[in-house]
C-alpha cells in the first residue's frame, strides 16, 4: 500500500465491539476481494492472505486478515491487547502455528513449509521480541553471532568458528548499534535498552529479507522506546529491509512508521498512513472515549 | 436493624477444604497404618534391641585404639584406587546420562512416549543399586576395577540425568524461541540456548554425584570391584577390629577431603 | 573514536581465552588418562568382556518368578526396614538439625551436633550396616538401624540447611508475643521449612527403599539377602525377577509420594 492512498475504513465484523460505529459493511467484502485480485499478482515482500488463526476451535483470533507488505518501509501494528496482533506476528514464522491462510514469502507459502524449508525461510526472517530474548550467559558476541546459526553448521557452531566475515560483520553491527565496549560482556549485565540493541543486532546479523518485531519497546521507559524505535527505522531503510512491528504506543507508531494496519477484533480496521489515523479510527480500533482524551496533545 | 443483624451470617475460617482434608487425613492414615504394620510384623527380637547398646559399646572399644601402622602398606594404594574408580565412574556416568537427560525433559523433547522411555531407563538405573551393578558386572568382566568403575557409571545416569531434565525443564522459552525464530537447527538452538542456561545446575550436580560416588566406590570391593573395601572386608573376616578403626578412619579421612574439594569448587565455579 | 576501541579489542576473537579454566580442563584430562592406565580401563579388555556379557544377560532373561513367596517376603522386610528407618530417622533428625543450626543456638551446640551428622553422613550405609550386623546380629534391626543412621546424616544436612536460610525477622516477631521457647520453635522456625520437609521426607523416604534393597547383601535385612544368595547359587533367572521387582517397588513409591506431595500442597 503506498502512502498516497486515502485510509481504507472497514467494516465491523458482527462479534466486535458493538458500541463502535459500524461503516458500510459492504466495503468489508469488496476490500478483501480486491486484495484477493491484487494478490494474485503482487511484488510484495510479504503477502497474506485470508490468515485466520484460532486457539478455541470456533473462536478465532485471526479472522481472514489479508495484506501485502511492501518491499521497504516500517509498518506498524496497532491494536488493543489480546486482539492478535502478537499471533499475527507469530503466525508470519510459524512460531503459532496458522489455522488457515497463506503466507507468501520469497515466492513461497510458508505455512505449508516442511522442517528444513521453514528453517531456510526463517533464517530469511529477523526477529526483535518484547523480553530481548538473549541468551543471558552468553557474551554480547555470542549472542549477536547466533543470528547466524542457520548458515553454519551446529558442529562449528558449538566450536565457535564462524566464519571470518560474519565476525567482522558483528563487529561492524555492534558499532552501528553502540555496544562495540560491550563486545565480550554477559548479556545479562546489559540495561533493557542495550540488549534490545543486542536483539536488533543479532536479528540483522542473518542479513534478513523481512523484519519482525514483536512490541519491542513494550518494556522499556519512553526516552529508551524512541532511541529503539529510531535505531530500528534507521537500520532497516539502510538495508532496504522492510519491518513489521507491533506497538501498542500509536504515539511511536505515528511518529515511526510509514503505515498503519490497526486491528481490532482480529480483522483489520485501519490500513494507512500514520497522518490518516485520526481519532474516530482510533476509538474504531481501542473502543471507548476516555483514553483519548487523558492524551497529551 | 433486626434485619441487618440476621444477615450477618457466622463465616467460618477454614485453611482447607472438605474434599483437602479428607485427603490430608486419608494420607495421615496410610502413613501411621505402614509404621504401625511394619512394627508389628517386621522380625525383631526384643532381647536383641535391649542388648543393642552394650554390644555397639563393646564393638567400638574393641576397635580402639586404630592400628595406624597397616595405613600405609594396603590402605594407601586402595584408597586412591576408589577415588581413581569414583572419578573415572562419574565422568562416564555423565557422559551416558546427558542424552537421557535430554530425552526426557518435555520442553527440549516433544515427544510424551520418548519422555517416558528415558524416564522408564533413568528410573531403572537409579533403583539398581551400586553393589548390585557391580555384582553384575564382577560376574561379567571378572573382579576388579573394571568392574567397579561401571557399576559407578551406570548407576550414576539415573540421578544424573533425572537431575538433568529437572534443569532443563526449567529454562526459560524466550531465548530458545528466538533461536528458533533465526533458523538455527536443533543441534545448535540445544548449543546455544539450553546448554548455557543449565551449566551451573550442570557443575553444581556432577560435584554433588561425584561427592557420593566417593563414599560408593569404598563399599564396591566388598563384592571385590576394587577398592579399598577389600582391605575392609579383609579386616573383618579376620575380626582385626583395630585395622577396621583405621581403615574407617581413612575412608573418614578421605571422605571428608572430597567434600571440602566439592565446596571449594562449587564456590569458585557457581 | 572507533579506530581507538579498534585497537583495545581483538578483531578476531569471539570470546576472550580464559586460560585458567583452560589449564584446569588440561590437568583433568591428563589425570583421567593417568587413571584410565592405572585402572587398567583398556577398551580391548571391555570388549573381551562384552561377549560374555551378552551372553550372560541372555542367562537373566526370562525372569523366574516362581519363587514367589521369597520375593515377597524379602520385599516385605525391605518395606519394614525403609519405613521405620525413614520414620527413626525423621523423629531423630529434626531435633538434631535444631540443635545443628548456627543461627539458632550457640557454638559448643551447633559443633558437636554437626560433627554428629558428617560422622554419619561420611560412611556408606553398607559400611554402617555391617558394623551393626556385628553388633546386634543378622536381620532387620541391623538394617533399621544402619538406615536411621544414615537418615540422620542426610536429613540432619538438609533440614539444618533449610532452618539456617530462614528469615529471622519472623522468629522475632513471634518472640515479641513473648511466646515460650517451643512456640517461637512451633510458629515461627517450623512453618518456614515445613514447605521443605516434605520434599526432604519423600527424597529420604525413597533413598530408604533403594538402601533397603542393599543392606541385606551383607546380612542385615530384606530383599538384598535373597538377591545376593540366588547370585551366588548362579539363579540369573531369579536374580532378574527380583531386580525387576525392586525396580517396579522404586516406581510405585515415587508415584505415592509424588501424590502424597500434591495433598500436601493443595
Amino acid at each position: 500500500m503506498r502512502a498516497g492512498n486515502p485510509p481504507r475504513i472497514r467494516g465491523f465484523p458482527q462479534f466486535c465491539n458493538p458500541a463502535a460505529s459500524i461503516e458500510s459493511p459492504a466495503l468489508a467484502h469488496h476490500t478483501s476481494y480486491a486484495a484477493h485480485i491484487a494478490g494474485s499478482q503482487t511484488d510484495a515482500a510479504l503477502a497474506i492472505r485470508g490468515l485466520v488463526k484460532a486457539y478455541v476451535r470456533g473462536k478465532p483470533v485471526l479472522n481472514g486478515i489479508t495484506l501485502d507488505i511492501a518491499s521497504n518501509g516500517i509498518t506498524a501494528i496497532v491494536g488493543p491487547s489480546g486482539t492478535g496482533k502478537s499471533t499475527l506476528i507469530r503466525c508470519i514464522n510459524r512460531l503459532v502455528e496458522p489455522t488457515s491462510g497463506e503466507i507468501i514469502f520469497e515466492g513461497r507459502n510458508l505455512v505449508t513449509l516442511k522442517r528444513s524449508d521453514l528453517r531456510a525461510a526463517r533464517r530469511r526472517i529477523g526477529m526483535v521480541f518484547q523480553e530481548y530474548n538473549l541468551v543471558e550467559r552468553l557474551s554480547v558476541m555470542e549472542n549477536v553471532l547466533s543470528g547466524r546459526l542457520g548458515y553454519v553448521s551446529p558442529f562449528k557452531a558449538w566450536l565457535r568458528r564462524f566464519p571470518q566475515s560474519d565476525i567482522n560483520e558483528a563487529y561492524a553491527l555492534l558499532e552501528s548499534v553502540g555496544l562495540t565496549v560491550y563486545a565480550h560482556a554477559r548479556a545479562d549485565a546489559l540495561s533493557g535498552g542495550q540488549r534490545q540493541r543486542v536483539g536488533i543486532a543479532r536479528a540483522l546479523m542473518q542479513r534478513p529479507k523481512l523484519l519482525l518485531a514483536d512490541e519491542p519497546t513494550s518494556s522499556l521507559d519512553p526516552k529508551t522506546s524512541v532511541e529503539i524505535m529510531t535505531l530500528m527505522r534507521d537500520l532497516s531503510a539502510q538495508r532496504s529491509i522492510p519491518a513489521i512491528v507491533n506497538i501498542h504506543n500509536v504515539e511511536l507508531a505515528r511518529r515511526f512508521a510509514t503505515r498503519i494496519v490497526g486491528l481490532s477484533g482480529g480483522a483489520v480496521v485501519f490500513d494507512g498512513a500514520p497522518g490518516a489515523l485520526s481519532d474516530p479510527h482510533l476509538k474504531q480500533i481501542y473502543g471507548g472515549e476516555s483514553w483519548l482524551d487523558g492524551r497529551d496533545n | 436493624m433486626s434485619a441487618a443483624a440476621a444477615a450477618v451470617v457466622e463465616r467460618e475460617w477454614k485453611r482447607y477444604s472438605t474434599g483437602e482434608r479428607l485427603a490430608r487425613f486419608m494420607v495421615y492414615v496410610t502413613i501411621v497404618a505402614a509404621i504401625v504394620l511394619s512394627i508389628r510384623t517386621v522380625e525383631v527380637i526384643p532381647d536383641f534391641i535391649l542388648d543393642a547398646p552394650e554390644q555397639i559399646a563393646d564393638l567400638l572399644k574393641r576397635m580402639w585404639p586404630p592400628d595406624f601402622a597397616s595405613y600405609p602398606k594396603e590402605i594407601h594404594a586402595a584408597l586412591l584406587d576408589s577415588l581413581h574408580i569414583a572419578t573415572v565412574g562419574t565422568v562416564f556416568g555423565v557422559m551416558m546420562a546427558l542424552p537421557f537427560g535430554f530425552l526426557a525433559a518435555r520442553n527440549v523433547t516433544p515427544w510424551p512416549w520418548l519422555n517416558w522411555a528415558a524416564r522408564l531407563v533413568l528410573i531403572a538405573t537409579r533403583s539398581v543399586n551400586t553393589l548390585v551393578f557391580a555384582l553384575f558386572f564382577v560376574a561379567v568382566f571378572g573382579p576388579g576395577a573394571l568392574a567397579g568403575t561401571l557399576a559407578i557409571a551406570f548407576h550414576s545416569i539415573g540421578f544424573v540425568g533425572r537431575l538433568f531434565s529437572e534443569a532443563l525443564e526449567t529454562t526459560s522459552p524466550g531465548p530458545i524461541e528466538a533461536l528458533r525464530a533465526a533458523g538455527a537447527p536443533v543441534a545448535s538452538v540445544i548449543s546455544f540456548g539450553y546448554w548455557p542456561q543449565v551449566v551451573p545446575a550442570f557443575w553444581s550436580l556432577v560435584l554433588f554425584r561425584w561427592d557420593i560416588n566417593v563414599r560408593e566406590s569404598i563399599v564396591l570391593g566388598l563384592v571385590g570391584a576394587g577398592g579399598v573395601g577389600m582391605a575392609l572386608d579383609n579386616a573383618l573376616n579376620l575380626f582385626q577390629w583395630t585395622r577396621v578403626a583405621m581403615v574407617l578412619l581413612a575412608i573418614l579421612g578421605v571422605v571428608i577431603a572430597a567434600e571440602v574439594a566439592v565446596t571449594y569448587i562449587r564456590k569458585k565455579i557457581i | 573514536m572507533a579506530a581507538t576501541t579498534d585497537s583495545l579489542l581483538n578483531r578476531s576473537a569471539i570470546r576472550p581465552a580464559n586460560w585458567p579454566v583452560r589449564f584446569a580442563w588440561l590437568a583433568f584430562a591428563l589425570y583421567f588418562a593417568y587413571a584410565l592406565s592405572h585402572l587398567e580401563l583398556t577398551p580391548a579388555r571391555f570388549f573381551a568382556g562384552l561377549d560374555y556379557g551378552y551372553k550372560f544377560i541372555a542367562k537373566l532373561f526370562p525372569p523366574d518368578f516362581h519363587r514367589w513367596e521369597l520375593l515377597l517376603k524379602g520385599l516385605k522386610e525391605s518395606l519394614e526396614i525403609a519405613i521405620l528407618a525413614s520414620v527413626l530417622g525423621l523423629v531423630i533428625s529434626l531435633p538434631v538439625s535444631l540443635l545443628a543450626a548456627r543461627n539458632l543456638m550457640p557454638t559448643w551446640v551447633t559443633w558437636p551436633a554437626r560433627l554428629l551428622m558428617v560422622l554419619c553422613r561420611s560412611f556408606h550405609p553398607v559400611i554402617i550396616a555391617i558394623l551393626f550386623v556385628k553388633a546386634v546380629g543378622f536381620g532387620a534391626l541391623a538394617g533399621i538401624l544402619a538406615l536411621t543412621v544414615a537418615s540422620l546424616g542426610f536429613l540432619g544436612k538438609l533440614f539444618t540447611e533449610a532452618i539456617e536460610e530462614i528469615s529471622l525477622k519472623q522468629v522475632e516477631a513471634v518472640r515479641a508475643t513473648g511466646a515460650p521457647f517451643m512456640s517461637v520453635i512451633a510458629f515461627g522456625v517450623l512453618p518456614q521449612v515445613f514447605s521443605r520437609f516434605i520434599g526432604f521426607a519423600s527424597y529420604e523416604l525413597d533413598s530408604n527403599l533403594r538402601n533397603s534393597t542393599m543392606v541385606g547383601i551383607v546380612g542385615a535385612g530384606g530383599i538384598g539377602g535373597t538377591l545376593f544368595a540366588a547370585f551366588q547359587r548362579f539363579d540369573y533367572d531369579f536374580v532378574c525377577a527380583i531386580i525387576l521387582t525392586i525396580i517396579a517397588m522404586i516406581i510405585v513409591g515415587e508415584v505415592l509420594t509424588h501424590a502424597a506431595k500434591k495433598v500436601f500442597r493443595a
